[in-house]
Formats: structure tokens, C-alpha cells, sequence
């Protein structure tokens, strides 16, 4: 009826544009939808799946970390002399103690070549924010950057003019060192590929040289030889990744030949490196490396207890649904019936 | 001339009682000049140079936020009230100092990004109000040029003292100095349901100085200048003088024409402009609408703070432990952590100063834990809401074809509000009834006439089952037009063949009828228009009802044609002749209607000499005029008045008596000396010689007029009551009224209890008559009080069967039961009956009604009306909606939503309100979940870092986290997600329930999904850590380093929060879809893209994830399993949920999943079982009467 109340109006909107909005499934947001709910055959039918997928990809990593041959040897606290026991700090800061040690390590199974040899340090904060960012890029990076060195505090640089490469990370390089005798037969350490290879070809410049580096006053880690350039001291690419966790293992090279079981392997350490002041380990392990890459049985555990949890809900669920069905459209459980037994709310 | 030659010689000011009173100097005038009175204009003359000194302002009027200037510094103002925002905004200028733990450009670029867009936004919605005013502004108006020219000028133009022309129908561009009008005397109607939504046309006069400036030429050399107040507020005042011809003349409010009302009735006017622009009454009027905040969005700032604590607290613990572990580093000059060089340091790492260290630290770790609260939360959020608005507006159910008006969401941050109302607070006229009259029964001589049925008489028959029901329910609508074979005419549903077609001259009481018929159409003031082509005549009346009884007295053969100023013509059936016969009533006065005296009369002498008074009124005061036996058939007509009542029609008696020469010759002698008496008591000296003549009267009958409900009311509270809201009316009706109008939308029933609180009582009475206002006042407060207590032991008595009770309350008592030591006594009241009705309240009540429920319940209100008397309430409210549906735009423009009709309200509300109040409140639960999940990463890395404050991950990864990866899917969610499609929102009404309690934004949800990212956390963290450990990282021995655990953990972050959020919606279109498998696709593009930039760009990133990831199988196994197991548990959770404990909405998923949607029976079961009894609407009428019929079953046995 009130239609004529707007005679007018309506013959002169009829003129106008007419406002009624366009039907579409987008706007009437009646778009086609899949509209999955969990029902129990969805919930069973996808934890069988995880489960069946993940229990042989357990047993796989399971077995491949098992396949690797790992030897840790523990040497900072036996590589002090006995006299310096009592004061390991005085033993490694002093320049006249000698440093070399000889450690044994027998070899449990056949280690197949490459034999991977790395140094692992214990409570080393290499990811403490202001180690993380003492260091140049620009300047590891080209020779035209050498003066950029205002990140690098409190290393920057001598009387002689800008440290390179500067900054504490580069200053506190790793320098214990290691030789591998098996039989008093020398085993090459190669250094080759140790880096990510984007280290030499980007990161580290093939025309920067070490300049004043650890001429300071006080020195921290190991010497460079400054006619080498960057991109080839591949220690300091390697060390200059930065860590992710105060416990971790770099990379020292590779042993190009495969070592019996039994083997007796001789290892001579130049300990130099400072880790008893902050309470931190040294460890030298040898490693081979399988398609998991090193010795670290966490994810096939874990891949096997997920499997198996999934395996154990999907009977559990199965179970359930058989024995304690629970009739559709039961509405008990609804918060206002739970609140309001008797319902007056009013 | 303008086709009103013949009314112009009209002088209606003659015949008019009361509201054409001469303005008299008044003590106010003497103030003109003074302070507050300043004010001067010189009509006519707005170029001359006294005017230029005046200087007042132009008509434009802004309605904007911001102009170009204001809108930079304005609006990031508004941005940085914020606290989250202003926290970023200190974390990003931290960011440029060497506390930050990351660059400051990958910091501050999210924020910019963030703060542009919301300004983007607030720019695009003030450049729509900036429209808005143009098209207002730039409206025509006719305006006098000079030398009697007049032409077209935009509104914005006019200046103070131009003299304007506006036509019929046109508004009012400014305040105007009425001074002529179309009619001889100056009158003009005038239409001010923008102002104060009163539906009456109200009447204004020029003085009678200027009522011969009739023609444009005229104006050649008028001048005049008018003093009066200065601009403000007060719509009812106006003081001013005008001096003309060297004479000073009074002005008052009944020469001001305002802004924003319409001219009626009345060809045009010209008027002098007096206040322009923001200067007008209307603009002074208006105030800044109040900015509404959801709830959810409270809540959420809560959960903000919340956030905050908890930020604070682990950047305290880490500050602490870090200031502790750097002062260990240097000891009596022995550096610990030799490699951090801590004797050679900047404060902030300083082992000296390793309080200062700490505290710095503590400034980092707050940059560093910022993802904790998510920056593009509410940038999200207010974009999503701006696409929920757009589905709200383009929803093509809730457009109204016949007014050509779509659903409109004018502010949109009220979207989840709607979906958690529990109160409805409604207007009546005009929102459930749609203010149109329609003549539909009358009962003449004690004999009731009209087979109509009215839409109450269908909701009765519904609920009684009858065959009607059916009739109506098939299409009964259409039906009753097609069998007429008439179009329907407007006004005009009546239906009874014993009076119709002249049919009633056979009727035993012809005589009545045509005294009836001819009251009706003499007895009035409206004014015919006769279509000069078709012969065809309509009126134009001051009432809907009043238009209908001359209708109606035309269709049943009074044709009223021709008024005059004295004369009133009909054409009429003569009952012996059979002819048609025209007679011509000579009108001597009219005493008129007014909300006292509830009744209208005129004095006609009829062709045959004789006098007559015909009356019309109100029952109650008409049957006390009446003669004591001048009514053989009071008894009948009483009782039909009932019926009609009952049928919730409105009802008017009418009755008339002959006067003798004498008598008529006295009361006119008083009368016009009562008129032309210029003292205060003017008006009560006018109603005392009327009372007089108004007496002994001959009842006629009775007319039932019926205020028709708008379309699909009653369905839709019944919809909205299972539904479980609550719906209260506010209205301004009569008690009758309103109680009718209750029965019709089901919101009254019978067995109801119905607990009346009135002041119409003896007592109160007759203290009223004494006048004693004290006395009153305590007397009334004191019943109202008993009354409320009565009514709430009618309540506790009855607590245990919940037997449905109704509260109706008058405006007189509702101004006691408004009282601060009243008034939660009332809403306790109130609250405990399933329907409450406020009838004859104010606009003023309505508000504060409002509030009361508001903040005496703490529950969401909504606020429904279409007049400006509702815009106080819609402000109130939480949620104003405006009808759009009538021409008053006064409600819309201060109302939330505007919809059409009343019917629209249950798709706003159960689908459109349920399905954002949804989006919202899990968009939100998500936006903490993933942020949480990301940014406690980030913690417990620091914490392996010796709280040093190193991120995890690269900068860049860091801060497009929220902007690109994680985002995506959950603005999708918050468009687009469904529970239930619309079709089961209306089947299972109930589910609204979920937003009234609001149990998907519960506290125990939210920390459930905050716990949810805090355990996520910890599993990516720990399987990510565990397996990146020390040992070699792929075949070729290398180990991994932060750059290549963070890319791992991160790589899993993502897939971790997109896969939880497919897991938990469960309605994906083609867009879900996209943006969830597009981010976590985005993430690995990005990794790909930025590594393959230079690295002095990617820093550490630099080609990462072609050398060091993508060949390695170890990663994989990672970004596989660490999902799947953070993901495990909640997936658990849902499952166990969903068969065991599941929401209503699951339940309904079920029901839809299994097919069984179909199945009335399941589908009543779950209904049922889930309903609360249900105390409104006719669903729980026919309920209710089930179980009188299993009662009485009962007792039988």
C-alpha cells in the first residue's frame, strides 16, 4: 500500500539508476564452497595417513642417522698440563706454555670417506646480539669498502688505520688446529669446501687482504695470513656464520680417506683457543655424514613417536565411535543449556 | 499564477482557533539589541554595506572530519591514540637508535604501511561526507536577483537577508523570516518530521505587514531589517522585531520557517534568510554523533593490555637476566666472555654498567616482542569490516524494491555488534507499522460495518489456527486485491456491500449513515485537489487518519470537492431522490485538534439553516460530552469500540448536536473575543468557551482506522524471538494503541500476564486537578513504586513456572520509573517479563530507557526507529538502525544501519549479524594465535642468546611476517568465513545465542587460542633446535648457522599458522584456498626472490634456500614434520569436540554434512532440545496453547 505514498518519487527513480544491487554469488556470498566438517571417518582416515606416512620416513632417518660414525673427543680439560690444573687460565693466556697436545682416538667402525672433522665449542655465545653484529659485510665484501667499519665496535681499528676484516667475530677466530696421524702415517686435513659456496663467491672478496688484523692489544683468536685473500681463508668464512645456539660444531675440514675400524687415530692439538675463562668445552669430533646429514637421532624419534601417537588416536577414535555413539543433534552439552537448566532466562 | 488562484482567497487564519494567534510585543523583545540579541539583517539588501559589516557566514554546511589542511596531523593523531599503534610508533623511532635488534627501514616500513591504509581509509570516507555536502549544498533555490528578478541559485550561495522563493514540496534551505505565502493571509504548512518526527503538518504565518509581497515583482523595492536573537539551539524560540515602513513589528517562532522542513500544502512561500549555514537552528541542533565501539573491540583492547603485561613481563625477566649475565662477564678486570670484548664497550652491553645495560635491553626486548601484539591487527580489521559493510549493503534480500532502498551499513565498525544484541528497542510508527492509515470498520448506529480483516485479526487467527490463516498464509494478501477488482485505493480498506455502491439508503439507520458519513466529510481540515484532467480528487491532510476519513466519506458517496474560506462543499446521494446532489455547508468555525483536547469540532450551518456541531474524538473524552439520552446505542458502540481496539485499530467517535441561533449567536461572540485576547492565558480562555459548546451531544458511531503493520513484522519477531532477543517498544502511542499493536506482532498473547504501571488513576487524578505539583509528584512516585513492586511479586511468585509476563508502562509513570532510585527496581522488572511496551513516552525517555537497559544490563541494545523523535535512542543505543523507508532522513543520518523495512532486521541481525560477530571473533582469536606463535619464537631464541636481544630471523622475514605471510587468510576468514549458510541461520534461529553469550569470544576461548600459539611456539622452537643441532646439517657436513635456522623455523611458522587456520574454518571457496596455499606459496617466492638479491640486500638470506635448503632432505623432513606435530594436538581437540561436545553451529554442520537438514522431525529435535521456552512471538503462542491442551489432557486422566 505505502507504495504511493512514493508515486512520485518512484516514477522519478525510476528515471534514476535503479539502487537494487546487482546479484552475483560473490556479493550474496553464495559463492560454492567445500564445506568439510571432521567426521569420524575424515578424523581416522587422516591419522592413519599421517601415520602410515610418517613411520617409514622415521625408520628411514632413524636408520641413516644410526649409519653414521660420530667420535667426540673432549680434550680442553686433559690438554692442560697437570701442573696447570689448578689454573688452566694462566696456561692458555701465557704465550710460553706449551700448547700441544697429543690425543688418541680409536676409530669404533669403518668410517667411510669423507671423514668430516669439526670443532665444537660449548657455551660460546657466537649469537650474543653484540658479537652477532660486530662485523662488517660491506667490508669482508670488496676492497672499496675497507673504511666501512663503524658496526664493527670495539674492533675497528689500530694506530696503522681500519682493521680488515674487523669486528669481534673475525677477531675471536677458532685457532686450535689439528693433525691426524693413523699409524704415524700424516692424514691430509683438506680444507676444500668447507663453506657454503656463496661465501667465496659473494660474501668474501677475492681482493681484500687482511690488514692489521690482530696487531690490537689484545689479541683474540687466530692470525690471518694477510697475502691471502678472504675468499680463501676458508676458517673464517666458516667461522664468520654465525652460529645458532651457544652450543655448536664448525666445520675444521675433511679427511679424504676412509678409516678402519679399529684404527688408531693420533691427534695432535695446538690448544690455544681460551675457553676455560667462560667455562665453555672444546670438543674434536670426527663425523661422517649421511643423506640426514650428521649423527642426530631426534628426528626419526620423532617422526616414529608422531606416527605411532597417530596410529594409537586413530584406533582410540575408532574405538570411541563404536562404542560410545553419541546421537546426532544431541544439544546438551550447549553453554546455555549447561547455564540455564530449567531455561527462564527472561 | 500558479494553479492556486482559487485557494488564495483563502482565509484559513479566520477559521483556525488556535494556532494562528497574533504575536504581541512579549518582555523578551525589549532584550533585542542587548547581549544574546545581536543580531541584525537587513532583508533584501545582503550586498549593502551595513550587511558587509555584519559579515555573517554562508549557507555551506560541512559535515566532514577533515578538510585538506586538518587531515594530515588530524587524522595520525586519531591513528596514535591507539595504545598498540603508539607503541609501535615508539618501537619504530627506537628502532633508529642502536637498541634496535633490527634495522629501523624493516621496523618502521610495516608501521607506514599499517597507518597509510587506515588513513587511506578515513581519507575515502571523509571524501563521501565531502560529496555528500557538495550535493547538499549545491541544491537549487529561487532567489531574488534584483528588480524583481528572481533565478536559481545553489543553497550554498545564499546570504543573509536575500530574499528566497520556495515551492511546494521543496525544503527550507536556511532559517527563513516567513513573508507571504500563496495564501491571501500568509499561512503556510509546513512538514517537520526532519526536526522533531512529528508527522503533523504545523501551521506558520507572516505577519500580516508583508502578506501582499505575493509576487516576484514586488520584491523590486521591499526592504525591511529584522533584529532579533543570536543563533542558537532552542527549535521553538525565536525573538526578534522587524522594522518596515519606519514601524516596528514582533516577530516570534510562528514567522520562522527552519531549515530541513518541507513546505506543505502550500504553492510557496517567499521568506527573508535569517540564519545561514552552521548558524541555522537545525545544524545548532545537531551534535557530533557519538562514536560507537563494538564490544569485541573493547574486549579486544583488553586482550591487548593483556598482551602488554605479558610482553612486559618476559622483557623484564630477559632484562633481569641479562643484566645479570653481563655484569658476570667482567670481574675484577677478568673478562668472562673474553670474545665480547666487555671491558670496551658502548652502555649498552657495558659490564660496568650492567643496570643501564638492562634497562636499554629492556627497550629492545619491547621492539623485539613487538609481534606479540599484531600491528596489522587493526588495519586488518577495519579493512575487513569495510568489505562486511559492502555484503551488508549488497545483500539483495534486505533491498526494498518499492522505496528503491538497499540495506545501507553507514558505519561499519558496529558489524559484530550486531550479531550479540540481546534487547531490541523499537519504535513504533513508522518501524513496525508503517504510518499509513486505511479506513477498514465503522459501526454506525450501534451496527458495526466492515469485513476487512486486519493484520491483528490474521496474527489472532493464526494463533488460533483457523482457516484464515491459510487463506493469508496462501498468498491471502493478493487474494483480497484480485477479488475487489478495483485497484486498491490508499486509505481505504473497507468492505461491506450493505453500505456500499449507495446501498446504504436501505439500511434501517440510513438516516445515521449519512449523517455519519457527512460528519466525516465536513469535520476536518484537509484540502481538496482536483486533478483538472481526470476530474479525480485527492486531499491533502494534516494526518494519515484524517486523509482517511475523507477517503472514505468520498468512496461511500460524500465527495467532498470545494473548500472555500467559508464554505465547505460536498456532493452527496440523496436518499429519496437517488440523485447525486451537491450541497454547500457554510463553515462558521473549527476547533481544531490538539493532543489535550483530543477531539475536533466545526460549526457548519447546513442549506437548511440549521447550525450543527459535528464532533470527533477520543472515546474517553467524547462519551462524557455526550447528552444524557442522546445515546439509544451507547452499549453497542462501546462494545464494538473494544472489538476494534482488540483488533488493534484506532478508534475515534463521533457525534454531533444542532444548536439554536441563540446559543451559537452567544458562544461566537465569546469565541472571537477569546481569539482576539492577546494575554498568556489566551489558549485556555479559547478551550474554556469551546468546552462550553461542546456538550450534550448525539453519538453517531464509532470508526475503526487501522495503523497497518509493516510487511512480515510479526515473522519477524517471532524469528528474532526464537532467536532469544529481547524486544521492547518504545513508542509515543496511547496505551491502547500500543497494547493493540502488541497483540498484532505476537508480542502480547492471551494467558499472558499483563502488569500495567499507569498514572490514570482516580487518585492521581483528582490530586492533578488540584494542581499541587508536590504533592503530585510524591503521590505518583509513591504509586508508581507500589505498582513496581506489586508487579515484581507477581514475578517471584510465579518464578518456578516460567509463566510469560508482559510490562506496559505510560510515559507519566515512566518519568518516575526513570528516577535514580527507581530505576533499577523498574529494569529489575522489566528484565523479569518477556515483553515490556513504553507507551506515550518522549524522545527524551526513549534515550535514557535505553540506557538504562544498556548499562543496567551490560548487554548489547539495539535501537530501532525512522523519526527524528528516535534519533536520541538510536545514539543510545549500541546499535542505532535507521529505517529508510520514509522521507525523514533524521534517523538514518544519525543511525548505524539504515534498512528499509523492519522485515530486514532478522537478516541483519540472525545472518549478517552472526556471521561478522563470527569473522570478528575468530579473526581476532587468530590474529593473537599466529602473532603469538610467531613472536614467542622469537623469545625463547633470545632466551638462548643470553637475552641479548638477537632476533631469530632476518629482518625483513621479521616484518613482513603479518604484512604478507600470515595475513592473507585471515582477512579472507574475516569476509568470508560461514559457520552455517544464511538458509540455517533462519532454520536455527537459536544460534544467535552463540554471539548474546557471547561464547566465541569468551575469555576462555581466547587464552585457549593463546595457548594454542604458545605451545605452537614451543614445538617449532624445540623440533626446529633439536634437529638443526650441533651436528651436520646435510651430506656434506656442513652445520647450520642462524641464518639457516632461522629460514627453517620460519619456513615452519608459516606453515604452522596457515594450515591451523584450513583447519579451523570450514568453508573454503576458491578464495580460502588462494590465499592460504598462495601465502605459504608467497613465503617460498619471497625466499627465493630475496635470496637471489645481492647480499649486501639479503644479508644473511643470500641465496639461502637454493644452496643451503632446498638440496637438503633434512629441511624437508623438518617443514613436514614440525607442522604436523604443532598442528596434532588441536586437531585432536576439534575432533573430540565435534563428536562429543559440539558448539550449535557444528551441530547444524552435522545435520547439513549428513543430508539430514531435510528431516523435519531431526531438525524440530534439535531445535527443541536446544531452545530455551520461548516466551514471544506465535511460535510460542502456539506452544503455549499445546500445552493447555496437554494440561487439560492431563487432568482429565
Amino acid at each position: 500500500m505505502d507504495a504511493k505514498d512514493g508515486a512520485s518519487d518512484l516514477t522519478s527513480s525510476t528515471k534514476k539508476k535503479s539502487r537494487r544491487p546487482k546479484y552475483s554469488q560473490f556479493t550474496q556470498q553464495e559463492l560454492p564452497a567445500c564445506k568439510p566438517i571432521l567426521t569420524p571417518a575424515w578424523v581416522i582416515l587422516i591419522f592413519v595417513a599421517i601415520g602410515i606416512v610418517f613411520l617409514p620416513i622415521g625408520f628411514a632417518s632413524l636408520f641413516a642417522s644410526e649409519h653414521v660414525v660420530e667420535i667426540v673427543n673432549h680434550y680442553d680439560r686433559d690438554c692442560v698440563p697437570p701442573n696447570y690444573v689448578d689454573n688452566k687460565l694462566a696456561y692458555i693466556q701465557s704465550s710460553k706454555t706449551n700448547k700441544t697436545c697429543i690425543r688418541r682416538v680409536t676409530i669404533p667402525k669403518q668410517m667411510k670417506s669423507p671423514v668430516y672433522i669439526y670443532y665444537q665449542l660449548d657455551h660460546f655465545y657466537q649469537n650474543h646480539r653484540r658479537y652477532v653484529k660486530s662485523r662488517s659485510d660491506g667490508q669482508l665484501r670488496s676492497k672499496s669498502n675497507e673504511k666501512k667499519t663503524d658496526t664493527c665496535a670495539p674492533e675497528r681499528y689500530t694506530a696503522n688505520g681500519a682493521i680488515v676484516p674487523c669486528g669481534l667475530v673475525a677477531w675471536s677466530l677458532f685457532n686450535d688446529t689439528y693433525k691426524f696421524s693413523v699409524n704415524n702415517k700424516q692424514l691430509g686435513v683438506s680444507k676444500k669446501d668447507i663453506t657454503w659456496k656463496s661465501d667465496p663467491k659473494k660474501k668474501f672478496g677475492s681482493d681484500v687482504y687482511p690488514k692489521n688484523f690482530q696487531s690490537g692489544g689484545l689479541i683474540g683468536g687466530a692470525k690471518l695470513n694477510s697475502s691471502i685473500p678472504l675468499s680463501e681463508q676458508e676458517d673464517l668464512m666458516v667461522w664468520m656464520r654465525t652460529s645458532t645456539l651457544p652450543t655448536f660444531r664448525k666445520l675444521y675440514g675433511k679427511i679424504e680417506a676412509d678409516l678402519e675400524a679399529d684404527d688408531i687415530v693420533t691427534v695432535t692439538i695446538e690448544n690455544n683457543y681460551n675457553t676455560y675463562i667462560f667455562g665453555g668445552n672444546k670438543k674434536l669430533v670426527l663425523s661422517t655424514a649421511s643423506w640426514i646429514g650428521g649423527k642426530n637421532c631426534l628426528l626419526g624419534i620423532a617422526y616414529l613417536t608422531v606416527g605411532g601417537l597417530c596410529l594409537f588416536l586413530a584406533i582410540s577414535f575408532l574405538l570411541l565411535y563404536l562404542f560410545k555413539p553419541r546421537p546426532l543433534g544431541d544439544t546438551s552439552y550447549l553453554s546455555w543449556n549447561r547455564s540455564a537448566p530449567g531455561g527462564h532466562i527472561y | 499564477m500558479r494553479g492556486g488562484g482559487r485557494r488564495r482567497k483563502l482565509h484559513f487564519s479566520k477559521i483556525y482557533s488556535f494556532t494562528c494567534g497574533k504575536s504581541s510585543m512579549r518582555d523578551e523583545h525589549s532584550q533585542i539589541g542587548g547581549p544574546g540579541y545581536s543580531r541584525v539583517v537587513y532583508c533584501n539588501e545582503p550586498d549593502s554595506f551595513e550587511a558587509h559589516m555584519r559579515n555573517y557566514g554562508d549557507n555551506y554546511v560541512r559535515s566532514t572530519k577533515y578538510t585538506v589542511a586538518t587531515f594530515l596531523p588530524k587524522s595520525l593523531f586519531e591513528q596514535f591514540r591507539r595504545v598498540a599503534n603508539f607503541y609501535f610508533l615508539v618501537t619504530g623511532t627506537l628502532a633508529f637508535t642502536p637498541l634496535a635488534p633490527f634495522t629501523a627501514v624493516s621496523a618502521i616500513i610495516p608501521l607506514i604501511i599499517v597507518i597509510g591504509a587506515t588513513m587511506v581509509k578515513e581519507g575515502i570516507e571523509d571524501w563521501r561526507r565531502k560529496q555528500q555536502d557538495i550535493e547538499v549544498n549545491n541544491r537549487k533555490v529561487n532567489v531574488h536577483y534584483g528588480n524583481g528578478v528572481f533565478d536559481y541559485t545553489a543553497w550554498r550561495n545564499l546570504r543573509v537577508g536575500d530574499i528566497v522563493r520556495v515551492e511546494k514540496d521543496e525544503f527550507f534551505p536556511t532559517d527563513l523570516l516567513l513573508l507571504s505565502s500563496s495564501y491571501d493571509d500568509a499561512i503556510c504548512y509546513v512538514e517537520t518530521m526532519n526536526l522533531d518526527g512529528e508527522t503533523n503538518l504545523k501551521l506558520k504565518q507572516a505577519l500580516e505587514v508583508t502578506s501582499f509581497l505575493q509576487e516576484d515583482s514586488k520584491f523590486n523595492d521591499f526592504n525591511a531589517i529584522v533584529k532579533c536573537e543570536d543563533p542558537n539551539a532552542n527549535l521553538y524560540s525565536f525573538v526578534g522585531t522587524m522594522e518596515f515602513d519606519k514601524q516596528q513589528f514582533p516577530l516570534s517562532p510562528q514567522q520562522l520557517l527552519l531549515r530541513d522542513s518541507k513546505l506543505r500544502n502550500t504553492d510557496y512561500i517567499y521568506g527573508a534568510v535569517i540564519f545561514t549555514g552552521p548558524d541555522t537552528k537545525v545544524i545548532q541542533n545537531s551534535t557530533a554523533p557519538p562514536s560507537k565501539r563494538s564490544r569485541v573491540e573493547k574486549k579486544m583492547d583488553k586482550i591487548i593490555y593483556f598482551l602488554f603485561c605479558v610482553l612486559f613481563t618476559m622483557a623484564f625477566v630477559g632484562s633481569i637476566y641479562f643484566g645479570i649475565a653481563t655484569k658476570d662477564d667482567l670481574n675484577n678486570g677478568i673478562m668472562k666472555r673474553w670474545y665480547l670484548r666487555p671491558d670496551n664497550s658502548r652502555i649498552f652491553f657495558d659490564a660496568k654498567r650492567a643496570p643501564y645495560a638492562a634497562i636499554y635491553h629492556f627497550l629492545t626486548a619491547l621492539m623485539l616482542y613487538g609481534y606479540f601484539i599484531p600491528i596489522s591487527l587493526y588495519v586488518s580489521i577495519e579493512i575487513v569490516k569495510v568489505l562486511q559493510s559492502i555484503f551488508i549493503n549488497q545483500d539483495i534480500h534486505m533491498y526494498y524494491e518499492e522505496s528503491d532502498k538497499p540495506a545501507h551499513a553507514r558505519t561499519s565498525n558496529l558489524n559484530e555488534e550486531l550479531g550479540q544484541v540481546d534487547t531490541i528497542l523499537s519504535d513504533k510508527t513508522g518501524t513496525l507499522t508503517c504510518n499509513s492509515m486505511e479506513f477498514i470498520k465503522c459501526s454506525v448506529a450501534g451496527t458495526a460495518y466492515g469485513r476487512g480483516y486486519t493484520e491483528v485479526e490474521r496474527a489472532m487467527g493464526r494463533r488460533n489456527g483457523s482457516p484464515l490463516v491459510h487463506q493469508h498464509l496462501s498468498g491471502g494478501d493478493n487474494l483480497k486485491d484480485s477479488t475487489d477488482g478495483k485497484a486498491p485505493i490508499k486509505g481505504f480498506n473497507f468492505k461491506d456491500e450493505r453500505v456500499m455502491n449507495g446501498n446504504w439508503v436501505n439500511e434501517p439507520n440510513a438516516e445515521y449513515i449519512q449523517k455519519f458519513f457527512s460528519l466525516l466529510a465536513i469535520c476536518h481540515t484537509a484540502i481538496p485537489e482536483v486533478d483538472e484532467a481526470t476530474g479525480n480528487i485527492s486531499y491533502e491532510a494534516e494526518s494519515p487518519d484524517e486523509a482517511a476519513f475523507v477517503i472514505a466519506a468520498r468512496e461511500l458517496g460524500f465527495e467532498f470537492y470545494k473548500r472555500t474560506q467559508t464554505t465547505i462543499s460536498l456532493r452527496e446521494l440523496d436518499p429519496v431522490s437517488g440523485k447525486k446532489v451537491e450541497r454547500t455547508y457554510s463553515l462558521l468555525n473549527v476547533l481544531e485538534f490538539n493532543s489535550t483536547r483530543k477531539r475536533m469540532s466545526v460549526i457548519v450551518r447546513s442549506e437548511g439553516g440549521k447550525i450543527l456541531l459535528l464532533s470527533k474524538g477520543a472515546d474517553n473524552v467524547m462519551l462524557e460530552r455526550l447528552a444524557r439520552n442522546g445515546s439509544d446505542f451507547e452499549e453497542e458502540t462501546m462494545e464494538h469500540l473494544n472489538e476494534y481496539a482488540d483488533a488493534g485499530l484506532r478508534t475515534l467517535i463521533l457525534a454531533y448536536r444542532e444548536l439554536d441561533e441563540d446559543e451559537y449567536k452567544e458562544f461566537n461572540q465569546n469565541f472571537i473575543k477569546a481569539k482576539n485576547s492577546v494575554s498568556a492565558e489566551r489558549e485556555t480562555v479559547i478551550d474554556e468557551v469551546t468546552e462550553k459548546i461542546e456538550k450534550d451531544l448525539i453519538l453517531l458511531g464509532a470508526t475503526a482506522v487501522e495503523d497497518k503493520l509493516q510487511n512480515g513484522v510479526p515473522d519477524c519477531i517471532d524469528k528474532l524471538a526464537q532467536a532469544g532477543i529481547k524486544i521492547w517498544v518504545l513508542t509515543g502511542d496511547k496505551m491502547e494503541t500500543a497494547i493493540n499493536i502488541g497483540f498484532a506482532c505476537s508480542l502480547l498473547r492471551q494467558g499472558m500476564k499483563q502488569i500495567v504501571i499507569t498514572l490514570e488513576s482516580p487518585e492521581i487524578k483528582v490530586l492533578e486537578k488540584e494542581g499541587e505539583k508536590e504533592a503530585i509528584a510524591t503521590a505518583s512516585k509513591g504509586s508508581v513504586l507500589n505498582q513496581i513492586n506489586r508487579g515484581k511479586a507477581q514475578l517471584t511468585a510465579s518464578s518456578r513456572n516460567p509463566e510469560a509476563f508482559a510490562l506496559i508502562i505510560d510515559g507519566k509513570s515512566l518519568a518516575y520509573a526513570l528516577e535514580d532510585d527507581v530505576k533499577n527496581l523498574f529494569l529489575n522488572l522489566a528484565i523479569g517479563c518477556a515483553s515490556v511496551i513504553c507507551c506515550r513516552s518522549s524522545p527524551k525517555q526513549k534515550a535514557l530507557v535505553t540506557r538504562l537497559v544498556k548499562s543496567g544490563t551490560g548487554k548489547t541494545t539495539l535501537a530501532i526507529g525512522d523519526g527524528a523523535n528516535d534519533v536520541g535512542m538510536l545514539q543510545e543505543a549500541d546499535i542505532g538502525v535507521g529505517i529508510s523507508g520514509v522521507e525523514g532522513m533524521q534517523a538514518v543520518m544519525s543511525s548505524d544501519i539504515a534498512i528499509a523495512q523492519f522485515q530486514y532486521l532478522e537478516r541483519l541481525l540472525l545472518v549478517h549479524g552472526h556471521w561478522c560477530y563470527r569473522r570478528i571473533s575468530s579473526m581476532i582469536c587468530y590474529f593473537f594465535y599466529k602473532n603469538i606463535a610467531f613472536g614467542f619464537t622469537l623469545f625463547l631464541y633470545e632466551a638462548h642468546t643470553s637475552f641479548s636481544g638477537t632476533p631469530a630471523y632476518n629482518d625483513w622475514f621479521l616484518s613482513l611476517y603479518n604484512v604478507f605471510f600470515s595475513s592473507l587468510p585471515v582477512v579472507a576468514m574475516g569476509v568470508f568465513d560461514q559457520d552455517v549458510s544464511a538458509r540455517f541461520c533462519f532454520k536455527f534461529p537459536l544460534l544467535y545465542q552463540e554471539g548474546v553469550q557471547n561464547i566465541l569470544f569468551s575469555w576462555r576461548r581466547i587464552f585457549g587460542w593463546m595457548l594454542n600459539g604458545f605451545t605452537t611456539a614451543a614445538i617449532i622452537f624445540f623440533f626446529c633446535t633439536k634437529a638443526l643441532a650441533h651436528q651436520a646439517f646435510n651430506s656434506e657436513g656442513k652445520t647450520a648457522g642462524r641464518d639457516i635456522l632461522g629460514a627453517t623455523m620460519y619456513t615452519c611458522t608459516v606453515w604452522v599458522v596457515n594450515l591451523q587456520m584450513a583447519l579451523a574454518i570450514s568453508y573454503f571457496t576458491l578464495i580460502q584456498h588462494l590465499f592460504i596455499w598462495g601465502s605459504i606459496a608467497l613465503w617460498y617466492i619471497f625466499l627465493l626472490a630475496y635470496g637471489a638479491m645481492s647480499p649486501s640486500l639479503s644479508t644473511t638470506a643470500y641465496k639461502i634456500f637454493i644452496e643451503a635448503l632446498a638440496p637438503t632432505p633434512s629441511f624437508w623432513l623438518i617443514t613436514i614434520f614440525v607442522p604436523v606435530s604443532g598442528l596434532i594436538l588441536f586437531f585432536t581437540y576439534s575432533a573430540v569436540q565435534m563428536r562429543f561436545f559440539p558448539m550449535y553451529h557444528r551441530t547444524i554442520q552435522w545435520i547439513r554434512y549428513e543430508g539430514t537438514s531435510n528431516d523435519p522431525k531431526l531438525c524440530d529435535m534439535v531445535r527443541q532440545r536446544s531452545l530455551r521456552p520461548q516466551t514471544v512471538g506465535f511460535t510460542a503462542r502456539l506452544a503455549a496453547r499445546a500445552n493447555r491442551i496437554k494440561d487439560r489432557h492431563h487432568n482429565r486422566r
